[in-house]
């Protein structure tokens, strides 16, 4: 196994999976944030709104 | 805009300045038709040349025929839309979507009575087939995404559609880019990147069409009166950005000369195959997908007369699927020079791509939760629902496929074309389809001329995708089995022509679906034909539909 492939898979294995966990955890948290609820629930509608 | 120092009449800068731009253009573009290598290219570069007066041309005209002050954004404080480029890309999409499905049925019947190529050079199967993949995908889906975009990006933000010029640029540059793409291809001018054909100098036409196009989506975005951005116009940002990336990515080539079509990619072996198809999986998860998908979120709200099913769980689709589709391109070269650990990338996170492809799928059914019965009465939203349907069907055989195991019988075999073609006809061509229905009537102020006929596309199209689809599971397997049969001593048990009359049965079917598919197409554009002319509607056969034709 030549250090390339070594080094790339350790950085996708500890740092990119923490990054892909992180990212998604963000948005969860930014979509579900129960303060939002309202402003997100208004823009389902807004198709609907329409003249 | 209409203050009252607009009474003198002048040019604006952008008249002005296109007009001189196209001006210098059709010059060049003679020139280069003068010293051109070959004579297809100094056919391209008289079509540049016409393009270009033909643009001064309309650029001047406008201008001498238009009211000294430029239209307003808002007419009694509510916004005054510009529709016109929408109507041209409606009306393109039907006539290149009728063109690419013909010349598809004409490339399935050349597999099957391969004497269709009639022996000329134009006809040959090489050149069809990347006419007609162009054709569906570029031509037809692209026409679809830009009017759609035009159209919901104006209703979504209550704004007016940034520019004047820029939008009918936009429309007819990128029709133009589609004349030329294919032309060339019926000539022999082509790169050889799959999804990726056109040369240099039209791909360079693009990223400007392209760049334009950006520029007008995130005006109007800009431009919003409401506060929020609606998810189908992340959707739509998300594929106009990263189409942009993937070409200029996918297309850095050095052209033999100016009046050469030759060029060579800067890329290399086995970096540019995987570029080719970072690029190329991506203009489907990003192009066929995540555009359509805009229109998903609001078509069928729109139609359905419901709010999405879940607006939050769209925001956690869009981020997850953005963030994954961009690393799932390297399961196109599994058991190639790829080095291994790319090729366990790539179907990773194909694998993981189930996820947010599921998520967007159930969104998109659920949101007809309350409103189930309407799909009894409206094709239209039949029509749509079944493409989301069919969108999680493709989306789940797809990353089944790119599991190595299972890529090691599907690859090169008919199956991918199966595959394809579920995604394409179900979901990409039915999603558009349905668009189109509400499209043409809400833009032409009209009901639609016969829901009947809506009914009846529905049922022709649907056959024809079950037959397409099923006949090329079963030969794609029979195929990926037939190459990997070895008799007991070692050898292989068929020749490759015995897999190819194998195959004969089903590429009739395959043909036979097509042609229905086609078939429906046309009824579509009959009827759409007749919306817009509007002689008359025809009876509904149900009472329910007056009420449906009249919901707009």
């Amino acid at each position: 196994m030549d250090p390339t492939y070594r080094m790339l898979a350790e950085f996708a294995q500890t740092w990119g999976l923490l990054y892909f966990v992180g990212l998604f955890l963000a948005v969860v948290v930014y979509a579900f944030w129960p303060a939002r609820k309202q402003r997100f629930e208004d823009a389902a509608r807004m198709p609907l709104r329409e003249d | 805009m209409g203050e009252a120092r607009a009474i003198s009449k002048s040019m604006t800068v952008g008249e002005a300045g296109t007009a001189t731009v196209f001006a210098a253009l059709a010059f060049l573009s003679i020139i280069v038709a003068a010293k051109a290598h070959t004579p297809a290219y100094a056919f391209h570069a008289y079509l540049f040349a016409a393009a270009s007066v033909g643009a001064v041309f309309l650029v001047l005209n406008r201008y001498m025929s238009r009211p000294a002050a430029l239209p307003p954004r808002e007419i009694d404080g509510k916004p005054n839309y510009n529709l016109g480029p929408v109507k041209f890309a409606a009306i393109a999409a039907v006539v290149w979507g009728i063109a690419g499905f013909g010349v598809g049925l004409l490339a399935a019947l050349q597999l099957a009575f391969p004497a269709l190529n009639f022996d000329l050079s134009w006809l040959s199967f090489g050149r069809i087939r990347p006419l007609h993949t162009s054709a569906v995908i570029f031509a037809f889906g692209g026409n679809v995404l830009i009017g759609t975009s035009f159209y919901v990006v104006q209703r979504t933000c209550r704004a007016r559609l940034a520019g004047e010029l820029a939008p009918w640029f936009v429309v007819l540059g990128y029709n133009f880019f589609i004349v030329i793409a294919g032309t060339g291809y019926l000539l022999g001018i082509t790169q050889s990147k799959e999804y990726a054909e056109p040369e240099w100098y039209a791909d360079l036409w693009l990223t400007v069409v392209w760049v334009a196009y950006f520029l007008v989506f995130l005006g109007t975005v800009m431009r919003r009166k409401e506060p929020h951005i609606y998810v189908a116009n992340w959707f739509y940002l998300g594929f106009i950005l990263t189409i942009a990336v993937l070409h200029l990515g996918n297309n850095p080539a050095v052209p033999v000369s100016l009046f050469s079509p030759k060029s060579y990619i800067v890329w290399a072996g086995v970096q540019d195959a995987m570029v080719q198809w970072w690029y190329g999986h991506n203009a489907v998860g990003f192009f066929l997908t995540a555009g359509f998908l805009a229109i998903m979120y609001y078509f069928i709200p729109k139609r359905a007369e419901r709010p999405v099913y879940s607006y939050r769980l769209s925001i956690v689709h869009f981020w997850a699927l953005i963030f994954i589709y961009i690393w799932a391109g390297p399961h196109h070269l599994h058991y190639t020079a790829l080095p291994d650990w790319a090729q366990t990338l790539g179907m990773t996170f194909s694998v993981m791509l189930w996820m947010p492809s599921w998520g967007g799928m159930i969104n998109g059914l659920m949101t007809l939760s309350g409103a189930w019965d309407k799909l009894r009465t409206d094709p239209v939203l039949r029509m749509m629902v079944v493409s989301v349907a069919f969108y999680g069907m493709s989306t789940f055989e797809g990353p089944l496929m790119s599991v190595k195991a299972v890529n090691s019988l599907s690859h090169y075999t008919d199956w991918t074309i199966g595959h394809v073609h579920s995604g394409a006809l179900g979901w990409v061509a039915f999603v558009s389809f349905g668009a189109l229905y509400c499209l043409f009537s809400w833009v032409w102020n009209r009901p639609l001329y016969s829901v009947r006929l809506v009914s009846w596309h529905f049922w022709i199209s649907t056959i024809g995708i079950v037959l397409y689809i099923t006949a090329m599971w079963v030969a794609g397997i029979l195929q990926g089995l037939m190459w990997r049969a070895y008799t007991s001593l070692g050898f292989l048990e068929y020749s490759f022509i015995e897999t190819v009359e194998a195959m004969r049965p089903f590429y009739l079917i395959r043909a036979l679906g097509g042609a229905l598919f086609l078939a429906g197409a046309l009824i579509m554009a009959w009827n759409l034909w007749r919306t817009v002319v509007a002689r008359r509607v025809e009876t509904p056969f149900a009472a329910g539909d007056v009420r449906l034709a009249a919901a707009e």
